[in-house]
């Protein structure tokens, strides 16, 4: 009997101090439970990294009067995410942070039944670019080496990411048909597990967030050659983009805060407010320019013409790779 | 000796009030997260992580360290009491604990779990210190074709040595590895065995699921069957003078275990990708393989308690090192921790020894004085944990009926996994009506996820030839010795069987 008190009791008490301090925000509407704030994917990566943040900037500020519950949903490449959200019972407090797969999953998985544009836009926190890296003992140096290298070995090129279907396969694979390569893709696990392959030299390229590679770029490990981002990045300011190379062609992870569907006008209004916060805050914006995030503030109109466009783009983009 | 200077700056930082305090608190809600079923550090680091933002750097990973340390500790305790596994990573010892308990020998196999962690988290301490970089680089060279070797090995260690039938074994792999595969697959990016296209498979079959579902469950209805209910628990006396011969006990009986555990976990647990749950019940394997008196194991072996608790402990800590030297995360647990390292404005990697000599060292000395601090408080509280199982069964029954409900719904929060447990639980109890072993399967739950991809990425990496696993330098060695011992017991099978024919 005792177990059991002891683990409610030292659990009450962690959550106590979690909620402890109130918020002061003037709002007609506030959460009247905690928030269920749930993660497209599994702990570790980089969308988890983004939310526990959040999380983390939400705590420290007070800025809510009830606690955020983060959970991990990645299951089916995002699909249990959207399925929470879309089945939502209480879509007043039940939010998402996205990736990609928030477009991707429902293309590819029709059967889901989901049409994120039901959803009810938050808070866009910006977009991740998606960066083309070599290993420093690969010798290559310049992206039109790495274009001769993968040509000479004739589809025994080996890089690694993150699964067919996913950010940085769509990338790969646009890529590979502008250029005509013949790339040996293996998935793995995770932004992280792709890095490791890397630095062990299992596989030979990745294309990774910045993140998700900068311990190693420090280390001199990794060399960024191409970005895929509309201009050249700051952290990277030598590394050509591939728009300049000719391709009309960028891409971004996006990292934006979404509501369930049916979710109420009031409730969306304090979350925007609460979220805009985070966004404003010393310890986002400075994350932003370590990360190497792009900031892309929008509006509730702008979000959903966004969400359109990017829907249609992945639908163009999927049936390209023939997925 | 600059090692030792900054090992030594790291203790005193360590020892400072603040992060004394803060190490004593996490070992101990580590240790109860640990030994509630189904919540592992993983949940408790999750939920903890927001306070550290009211401490430095330094103090708050010294703090979630210690929460990872304790529940490492505490996951033995109610594998040994309950019989289900506290966590993951503790699923090996209710192999050994759980009979202990049975024989009224509950508190040799808490002693010897907490001193078997103690050497296990000692040794991988002194490993980390000396040689933390150049083994983060050795660990990259193990690429998909050698975890899948060593995943082989992990199989193998369990086939071929079980004393049981063989073709059930085989049996009960095969049922775990099916379960393994429901959900999402990684290569494909494509949903697969969703069964009755219910929604909750997408996420797939969790081992804790399975664990619960099996060891609580099940476990319950095989004693109320057996018993009817008439359970005679020998009563547990605890004194301690009883605890002092009991550890001397511990060391005379477990320190083999103890040994092969600590080390075998550590190298298993700096592996990108393994873990310390690979690591545990790879050291049980290799403990039953090299002991001689094998047949001991399953019945209440203290050495198979040790094993697999001295490599639990060993393995946490070698996970911290690919996730501080490379910013890889090892096990889910550290997963988060490098999450937390990112929010504090650490950049985990290479330069992370360079750059951040403080916050890195103080981090290592935390290591030791938690692993000296979970020692004590853990036995402290086995007289706690020895009552508990002084308790009617009338009363146990239901309470860990409840605390398998319970746990199995906090770890994922969903109305699915509860059913599952239950479906898993009455499964369970009939396979081993028929006598079907259940811990290979759930030993397949664990390893499959690990060892699928990996094989398919070998593959892929081949272009579909399997020589790569026998030509690669790490992968080929692992794998003939994986082969020769999943082919050994065919072979005394065919000795035994010739004899029998002949007459």
């Amino acid at each position: 009997m005792k177990l059991t008190k002891r683990v409610f009791l030292a659990l009450a008490a962690s959550s106590t101090i979690a909620t402890l301090p109130m918020t002061a925000v003037a709002q007609d509407w506030e959460p009247r439970r905690p928030i269920d704030f749930t993660i497209m994917a599994g702990p570790g990566g980089g969308a988890d990294q983004i939310a526990r943040f959040i999380q983390s900037v939400v705590e420290a500020g007070d800025l809510t009067n009830r606690p955020l519950i983060p959970t991990n949903r990645g299951g089916g490449s995002g699909a249990e995410s959207l399925l929470h959200l879309k089945d939502a019972r209480d879509p007043d407090h039940t939010l998402m942070v996205t990736l990609n797969s928030f477009y991707t999953t429902p293309i590819r998985q029709e059967g889901l039944g989901v049409d994120i544009e039901t959803f009810t836009p938050i808070t866009m926190m910006g977009v991740d670019p998606f960066v083309l890296w070599v290993h420093k003992d690969s010798g290559i140096t310049t992206f039109e080496e790495f274009v001769a290298k993968v040509q000479e070995m004739n589809g025994d090129y080996v890089m690694g990411g993150t699964g067919t279907g996913q950010e940085d396969s769509i990338v790969i694979a646009y890529m590979s048909s502008a250029y005509g390569l013949d790339i040996n893709y293996i998935p793995f696990d995770g932004g992280g597990a792709v890095a490791a392959a890397l630095a062990g030299q299992q596989i030979m390229a990745t294309v990774n967030n910045p993140a998700e590679a900068k311990g190693f770029y420090e280390s001199g490990d990794f060399l960024p050659i191409l970005s895929f981002s509309d201009e050249r990045m700051d952290a990277f300011p030598d590394v050509p983009t591939l728009k300049e190379k000719g391709q009309d062609f960028s891409y971004y992870n996006q990292r934006a805060i979404v509501g369930a569907p049916g979710m109420t006008p009031e409730a969306a209004a304090y979350y925007r407010e609460v979220f805009g916060q985070v966004y404003d805050s010393e310890q986002w914006q400075n994350y932003l320019v370590s990360e190497s995030l792009s900031p892309l503030p929008m509006d509730e109109a702008t979000t959903r013409a966004y969400w359109s466009t990017q829907v249609a783009n992945h639908r163009q983009l999927l049936a390209d790779i023939g997925n | 000796m600059e090692i030792l200077s900054f090992l030594i700056d790291g203790i005193f930082l360590a020892l400072e009030p603040t992060n004394l305090i803060l190490i004593v608190i996490g070992v101990t809600v580590g240790l109860f997260i640990g030994a509630m079923p189904g919540l592992g550090s993983v949940n408790g680091v999750a939920i903890l992580l927001p306070i550290t933002f009211l401490v430095p750097p330094a103090s708050a990973i010294i703090f979630l360290a210690a929460i990872y340390y304790g529940a490492m500790y505490g996951g033995a305790i109610s594998s040994v009491t309950l019989g289900i596994p506290g966590a993951s990573t503790a699923v090996a010892t209710t192999f050994d604990g759980r009979p202990l308990a049975l024989q009224g020998r509950a508190s040799l196999a808490l002693v010897t779990a907490a001193l078997a962690s103690f050497v296990g988290g000692t040794v991988a301490n002194i490993f980390f210190t000396l040689f933390a970089p150049v083994l983060a680089s050795a660990a990259l060279s193990f690429g998909p074709p050698e975890i899948f070797a060593l995943m082989l090995l992990a199989f193998a260690t369990f086939v071929g040595l079980s004393g049981d039938d063989v073709p059930k074994t085989i049996f009960s792999i095969c049922l775990g590895l099916v379960l393994a595969t429901v959900g999402f697959d990684t290569i494909s990016g494509a949903p697969r065995l969703v069964l009755f296209e219910i929604d909750g498979f997408l996420r797939g079959i969790g081992f804790i699921v399975l664990a619960i579902g099996v060891y609580g469950i099940g476990e319950m209805l095989w004693t109320i069957e057996q018993t009817r209910g008439e359970v005679t628990t020998t009563n547990p006396k605890m004194t301690v003078k009883g605890m002092a011969s009991d550890a001397k006990e511990a060391v005379q009986r477990g320190w083999k275990g103890t040994w092969i555990g600590s080390f075998i976990g550590f190298f298993v647990g700096i592996l990108p990708a393994a873990g310390a749950t690979p690591g545990s019940l790879m050291s049980y394997g290799v403990a039953k393989m090299l002991s001689r008196n094998p047949e001991e194991y399953g019945r209440g072996s203290p050495d198979g308690v040790a094993a697999p608790e001295a490599a639990n402990n060993s393995a946490s800590t070698g996970s911290m090192l690919p996730m501080l030297t490379l910013g890889i995360p090892g096990s889910p647990t550290t997963a988060i921790l490098l999450g937390g390292m990112v929010i504090w404005g650490l950049v985990p990697g290479p330069r992370l020894f360079v750059d951040e000599t403080e916050f890195v060292w103080g981090l290592i000395g935390s290591f030791y004085i938690s692993n000296i601090a979970a020692l004590v408080i853990n036995l402290a509280f086995i007289p706690l944990f020895i009552w508990m199982l002084r308790m009617p069964f009338t009363i146990l029954a239901p309470l860990i009926f409840v605390l398998s409900i319970i746990g199995g719904f906090a770890a994922s929060r969903s109305m699915h996994d509860l059913w599952l447990i239950v479906i898993f639980g009455l499964a369970a109890f009939f396979l081993r009506k028929f006598d079907y072993p259940l811990a290979p399967a759930v030993l397949a739950i664990v390893l499959g996820p690990i060892a699928e991809p990996t094989l398919r990425q070998s593959l892929l990496l081949s272009s579909g030839d399997p020589m790569i696993f026998f030509n690669r330098p790490i992968a080929g060695p692992i794998t003939v010795v994986a082969i020769i011992l999943i082919l050994l017991p065919a072979l005394k099978y065919l000795r035994r069987k010739k004899p029998v024919a002949k007459g």
